[in-house]
């Protein structure tokens, strides 16, 4: 696969990701039935018991809770694995990997050849820093996969994240959407008129040139998109509807939510 | 005489050394359906965009019910408000107006920037949504969307202000046929209202439906204006202006001939 093959399929990889994300948040499971406040709240709660706790068994506990959660609203294991978990155990790994031999303590194996000892302390860590990891970023996707984005973003709301922030968020990732099929078309007619390989300076101009004339559009484009928030009343201010609404079933997670974060914040002491 | 919606006096104006308008004069009255004609790059789109309060001529001025509009007077709440309210441009690309997450909010942008009580917004969006026949897209971003649907939800976006004057900007441009026959539909829908409707556009075949005063462009510069079924008499002039084209083809009988052209599906 040549170098515009492979980005054109990673623009496309990630649109379909995101495609996926949004058909998820519509099935039926018990946190797409849940207001987006309650869940941000519920999930941020969660998230600071895992990253405070100082017990293995307690992180673990909470990494457990996710994987019931998921179940419950209908995200397969396979796709965390995919989305999250590899990906997590690899990035993290390599920053954990010296730990468990510059960390003094108890040895409890030796690198053969060299001789590094491996001490008990220092895979306990190890341990710690990828299983908070791991289950911090379960719970963050889980939040995202069972809710559209807009809603996440509107959500952000309750925790007083200003509505400035919301609105260019929101904005950004309706516009990513245009630049990437902007991109992929830009690809594709290069590709169409291509023969044979590209070597490595011509591959560099390339991707300067794409990035330059999509930055051009880019421009062009915020430049209209403010005409048309002008000629729609636009004055510096901006005014979100909130449509939210809270049921009995928000209240009871809420609860459980708080009481399991209370437990892992009292028993990870 | 009514007062003129828009008065247009001797305006200049350029995309840096490139002249948009030039020295461009026109007059609407109230209620009047006026088309635009006139080929790409002939000024028509700035003047919708100088209606709109968008851009600002260089010399020239022009009125809106007899008030000057100047940047500085488009700064003033007192006047924007109820001009943002009154006058609604409908943009040529509905991705530039698109902006909003879901449809529902793109409809509910501008009265919600107008300050209207957040019941009323609820429920006049939910009307237009009706109107519109788009209630079942209003969940939807706009990139689910297709050029049809979009056009819908941006023409909704702009008509749930209840605009006396309404500018769009080439309605059928990059439309297949049926969603292209809907937007003439609801235009025509329009004759006889009391709304003002200002439609730039370079398909003439729509012009006698939609329009009952056409002025064409040519390079900024209205070079004919009359009823359409005037301008549409004026084959050389439409010619000139690009708006028709000379076209040669060879009948079954072998014989070759030319004759200018303005309907893309017919001979």
């Amino acid at each position: 696969m040549n170098f515009l093959e492979r980005t054109l399929a990673g623009f496309l990889s990630a649109m379909e990701h995101a495609l996926d994300a949004e058909d998820l948040a519509k099935t039926h499971g018990l946190l797409q039935r849940l207001d987006p406040r309650i869940k941000v709240i519920g999930i941020l709660t969660l998230i600071i018991g895992a990253a405070t706790a100082h017990k293995l068994w307690v992180i673990s506990a909470v990494f457990a809770i996710a994987l019931i959660l998921a179940a419950s609203s209908r995200v397969s294991p396979l796709l965390l694995a995919k989305r999250v978990w590899i990906p997590v155990l690899l990035f993290t790994g390599i920053i954990a990997l010296p730990a468990p031999f510059v960390i003094p303590g108890r040895v409890v194996w030796r690198l053969p050849g060299l001789g590094w000892p491996l001490t008990a302390q220092g895979l306990l860590s190890a341990g710690y820093l990828v299983t908070r990891v791991e289950t911090a970023s379960t719970l963050s996707v889980l939040l995202i996969l069972s809710t559209p984005w807009t809603h996440v973003l509107k959500a952000l709301r309750v925790l007083r994240v200003p509505v400035v922030l919301v609105v260019i968020l929101g904005m950004a990732y309706r516009y990513i959407f245009l630049l990437l099929e902007s991109a992929c078309d830009m690809l594709e007619s290069r590709r169409s008129r291509m023969v044979g390989e590209l070597k490595g300076p011509d591959r560099r101009r390339l991707a300067a040139a794409s990035v330059g004339v999509l930055m051009s559009k880019t421009m062009q484009l915020s430049g209209d998109v403010y005409s048309a928030m002008l000629a729609r009343g636009f004055r510096g201010e901006v005014y979100l509807r909130n449509d939210f609404h809270t049921a009995s079933l928000d209240w009871i997670m809420l609860a459980v939510f708080a009481a399991l974060a209370a437990g892992a914040l009292y028993y990870g002491r | 005489m009514p007062v003129p919606v828009f008065d247009v006096r001797e305006v200049t104006f350029r995309y840096h050394r490139v002249m948009a308008l030039d020295n461009l004069s026109l007059a609407i009255v109230p209620g009047q359906r006026v088309a635009l004609l006139g080929a790409n790059g002939s000024g028509k789109s700035t003047l919708l965009r100088i209606l709109d309060g968008l851009a600002f001529p260089e010399k020239g001025s022009i009125t809106f019910c007899g008030e000057v509009l100047t940047e500085e007077r488009l700064q003033d709440s007192e006047f924007t408000f109820p001009f943002r309210r009154r006058v609604g441009l409908v943009f040529q690309n509905p991705d530039v107006q698109l902006f909003s997450p879901t449809v529902f909010d793109e409809v509910a942008f501008g009265p919600l920037q107008l300050q209207w009580p957040r019941e009323k917004v609820r429920a006049k969006v939910e009307e237009m949504l009706e109107v519109m026949k788009i209630t079942h897209l209003k969940d939807r971003s706009p990139h689910h969307l297709s050029t049809g649907e979009k056009k819908r939800v941006t023409l909704a976006s702009v008509l749930v202000l209840d605009p006396e004057v309404l500018l769009l900007d080439e309605p059928t441009a990059a439309l297949d046929p049926k969603s292209a026959s809907q937007m003439i539909d609801f235009l025509i829908g329009l004759r006889g209202g009391a709304k003002t409707v200002i439609t730039s556009t370079h398909d003439l075949d729509i012009v006698e439906d939609i329009a009952d005063q056409c002025f064409v462009f040519q390079t900024g510069r209205v070079v004919a204006a009359g009823t359409p079924t005037e301008i549409l008499r004026q084959t050389s002039m439409l010619e000139q202006t690009n708006l028709v084209h000379t076209h040669r083809h060879v009948h079954a009988t072998g014989a070759t001939h030319s004759h200018p052209h303005r309907h893309p599906n017919k001979h």
